[in-house]
């Protein structure tokens, strides 16, 4: 689906680019980088990398309204946790910011809140069917009992297909706020997005996918 | 309303600074011609862009709510701009992307820079379809060989036992080495006699001029904060506007090519998005190089009485003939691929290895004609938004013991997410359509942006001829995917959705609504891109292209561009213009 598109840039952004760049723009920057041969060494790279997040004006406003109810807030917060625990190496949904991820997003991208609420509002209607409590308030062991009937869509049954509909979605929203986070890139064990030199995979990466750099030995490489 | 006029005649007056833009601005200044360059966008500086962000610095972890490609991408524009609106003819499809800021798409484009073969100037003798260019491989080749060199491409001429006679060869820097899962798809494809080689990217793996060397965080859409790849405000405008000959007006949208009583044109006339005011520059030549449609648009918004049907049109043939590459896509898991070896695979912000047309379709027996190229993606990306989406889809298929179907929740999922991150290779087809009058844009009599400026109107449709190449692309995905061991992420594409062709505009190469030619009924403009019908005035990017090739289109204008403005400096020693 395309996603409806606002207009590519709001005002703050375009004065930010602009009050930077118009003072430079003569003679554009080259940052960090003095000569030619001291790019040589990637450690001569300087870079402003920091890890504050930079939060526009709209965003803030976004960020003051309220979509969900406490108890929706309180339902989402549950589901991603069991979706994605704490283990060993790494928190649950919920230390990773995933709850006011989706809650940012129902704002950000509104089209995204019927079937938001509406599947929060079935997941409770099917909790009252089968045990009589809000799916908040059921122990964990029938949560994952109504779990098992909408996670799977291999063996879900049909009648249970627009909660499993939901339930995609809502795994696909947690799996993005989970590893997207700090926390989560660190348990993935991503090691890029830093000045580096590349000099081709490692040899047991190599080793592991059966390939080998003889295959194309005939062409120098940088 | 007061139209504010200054009383400064430039040499030439450029509309447009992306990369057809700003070849001729740099080109044009550094021969000492005073130069206007109008640009509808803001300033921009990729050295302020957000290369090292993290996706977890954004409160949407960087989704496309605001920028078509993602939160950290360097574009202003998109498909939609509000205020500029287009529109299209009922039943038929066109998405027109245009950026709004210095530099225009270079910002943010993938920097695939391939030259255009001989055999892509020649296609009708070829295959007897559409029309043969003016000007053969020989005509342009010197300008690719200086562009390699001004800007700088990695990439490597390719062994003649491989067969590829229309892939030119190049002045390359070394390219990077591939990753593994390119090697591997190396490895899948020999058997199948599809050649795998090194991509040909412009991004610096050796430092060029002022220009650091790559540093491999493979964020180049970001824009590159060293200016180690290509965008024209990193390459081609500082040179410009360092000769001091180059007076450069952002935010100012032209309206119209002003012309005299002899037709020739005068000047511009432009809004400046600042103040609101109309201005005009006058100019003794002028370039339009604002895109290709947008060019279009704006010889078909200049009329006058010499010029009725639009400023250098009486061909009729401007707004005709619009192509943009054909695409499709496919992606598959690969076993060998899940559980990763934790290491840094970014490399450059793109390909290391590709795949050019490898078939004459002709000897083949193909039913359609024209090729495309496969790029290939995949591998170990930073985490972003839309991560592992529908795992559902796969989980099931490969990976440790499941009691039941794909999808899941807890330990298992969390498991799961960690095997198949980094699992993926993607292939992604990009091929040449034929050139039909039929695919064209025109001014819409009843439509107008913001400004009151006529917008355009598309009417674009697919032929059997391209449908039947998404088709091949398909199926070679799945042939490969297949012998690399893998399973579809996705069903590939079948006939109902004309096999997965993106529609007209999604590849971004829109090229040809202003074409060359020998003969000024059928050709808007000369094989040096001068108006047959107004001798000063010029265009300099995509709308001069006769056809496209299976190669994007970049390289090309830029070549193109060089060229023009060089004849332009010509033509003025002359006396000509
Ligand atoms: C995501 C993406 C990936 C791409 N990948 C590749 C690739 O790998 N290889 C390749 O070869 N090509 C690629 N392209 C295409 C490439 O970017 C374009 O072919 C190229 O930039 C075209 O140059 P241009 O000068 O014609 O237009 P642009 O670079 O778009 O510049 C046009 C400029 O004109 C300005 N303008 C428009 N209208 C007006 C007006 N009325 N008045 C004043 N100014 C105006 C615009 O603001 C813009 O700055 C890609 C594009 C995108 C968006
Ligand atoms: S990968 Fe290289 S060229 Fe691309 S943004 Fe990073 S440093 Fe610049």
């Amino acid at each position: 689906m395309e996603e409806p598109n606002k207009n590519g840039m709001d005002r703050r952004t375009s004065l930010k680019y602009m009050s930077g760049a118009a003072a430079s723009l003569a003679s554009l920057t080259w940052v960090g980088c003095e000569t030619p041969e001291e790019t040589a060494e990637v450690t001569e790279h300087k870079h402003a990398a920091n890890e504050e997040m930079n939060i526009s004006e709209a965003d803030q406003k976004l960020m003051e309204q309220q979509f969900f109810t406490d108890h929706e807030m309180q339902t989402v917060t549950v589901l991603a946790n069991l979706i994605i625990p704490a283990d060993e190496r790494s928190g649950n949904a919920a230390d990773a910011g995933v709850p006011e991820f989706i809650e940012f997003m129902m704002k950000d991208q509104p089209w995204h809140q019927t079937g938001m609420r509406g599947g929060l509002r079935w997941l409770d209607i099917e909790s009252m069917h089968q045990f009589e409590k809000s799916f908040f308030d059921l122990s964990e062991k029938q949560q994952k009992q109504i779990l098992d009937q909408i996670a799977y869509p291999e063996i879900a049954k049909p009648e249970m297909s627009q909660g499993g509909n939901f339930f995609n979605n809502f795994r696909d929203f947690v799996a993005t706020g989970f590893f997207t986070s700090k926390m989560g890139i660190e348990d993935l064990k991503y090691m890029g997005n830093t000045a580096n030199v590349w000099k081709g995979s490692p040899q047991e990466v190599m080793d592991k996918l059966g390939v080998s750099y003889d295959d194309v030995d005939g062409y120098e490489f940088a | 309303m007061q139209i504010k006029e200054s009383s400064t005649v430039y040499d030439v007056c450029i509309v447009g600074s992306g990369a057809g833009g700003g070849m001729a601005a740099k080109t044009l200044a550094e021969a000492g011609a005073k130069v206007a360059l109008l640009e509808a966008g803001p300033m921009f500086d990729s050295a302020q862009g957000d290369m090292f962000k993290w996706p977890y610095q954004s409160p949407r972890r960087g989704a496309n709510t605001h920028r078509p490609f993602g939160e950290f991408d360097a574009a202003f524009g998109g498909w939609e701009i509000e205020g500029e609106p287009y529109t299209r003819v009922a039943g038929t499809e066109f998405d027109w992307f245009r950026s709004r800021m210095l530099g225009g798409r270079t910002n943010h484009w993938g920097r695939i820079s391939l030259r255009f073969g001989e055999k892509d100037f020649k296609r009708k003798s070829v295959d007897g379809l559409g029309d043969d260019w003016p000007i053969s491989y020989a005509d342009i080749k010197p300008y690719y060989d200086r562009i390699d060199k001004m800007i700088g491409v990695f990439g490597v001429n390719f062994d003649p036992s491989l067969g590829l006679v229309n892939e030119p060869d190049g002045h390359f820097l070394p390219p990077p080495k591939p990753r593994a899962y390119e090697m591997l798809v190396k490895k899948a494809c020999d058997p199948l006699n599809i050649p795998v080689v090194p991509s040909r990217l412009s991004i610096l793996t050796r430092p060029l001029g002022k220009r650091a060397a790559c540093h491999y965080c493979s964020q180049c859409n970001r824009g590159c904060s060293t200016h180690s790849n290509f965008s024209s405000p990193s390459v081609l405008l500082p040179p410009a506007l360092e000769t001091g000959n180059v007076t450069l007006i952002t935010n100012a949208m032209a309206r119209e090519v002003l012309t005299n009583d002899e037709g020739l044109a005068t000047g511009v006339s432009y809004i400046s998005k600042d103040d609101n005011m109309e201005y005009t520059v006058r100019a003794k030549a002028v370039v339009l190089s604002a895109s290709a449609c947008e060019t279009a648009r704006l010889m078909l918004n200049s009329k006058s009485s010499r010029h009725p049907n639009g400023l250098g049109n009486s061909s009729g043939m401007v707004g005709k003939y619009l192509m943009d590459s054909t695409g499709g896509d496919l992606a598959g898991v690969f076993p060998q691929m899940m559980d990763g070896i934790p290491y840094n695979e970014d490399g450059v912000g793109g390909m290391h290895m590709y795949m050019p047309w490898w078939i004459d379709n002709q000897k083949a027996k193909l039913n359609f004609p024209r090729g495309y190229h496969i790029e290939i993606w995949g591998g170990k990306n930073m985490p972003s938004y839309g991560f592992l989406g529908g795992i559902q889809n796969y989980n099931a298929a490969f990976g440790a013991e499941r009691p039941k179907g794909g999808g899941g929740y807890g330990t298992q999922l969390k498991n799961d997410y960690r095997s198949f991150y980094g699992a993926m290779v993607g292939f992604s087809g990009r091929g040449e359509p034929v050139a039909l009058e039929s695919n064209y844009c025109e001014i819409d009599p009843g439509v107008v942006d913001q400004w009151g400026i006529p917008v355009l109107r598309f009417n674009y449709k697919w032929s059997d001829y391209e449908i039947l190449q998404a088709k091949h692309m398909q199926d070679t995905f799945e042939e490969i995917i297949d012998s690399m061991g893998g399973k579809l992420l996705w069903n590939k594409a079948g006939e109902e959705s004309n096999y997965g062709l993106h529609a007209p505009g999604r590849i971004i190469h829109e090229v040809g609504v202003a074409r060359m030619g020998k003969d000024a009924k059928k050709a808007p403009v000369n094989e040096y891109c001068q108006s047959f019908d107004c001798k000063n005035l010029f265009v300099a990017d995509g709308a001069s292209f006769v056809s496209m090739a299976d190669k994007n289109p970049t390289w090309t204008i830029l070549a193109l561009s060089l060229r023009t403005s060089e004849y332009i400096i010509d033509q003025k020693k002359k006396g000509n213009i």
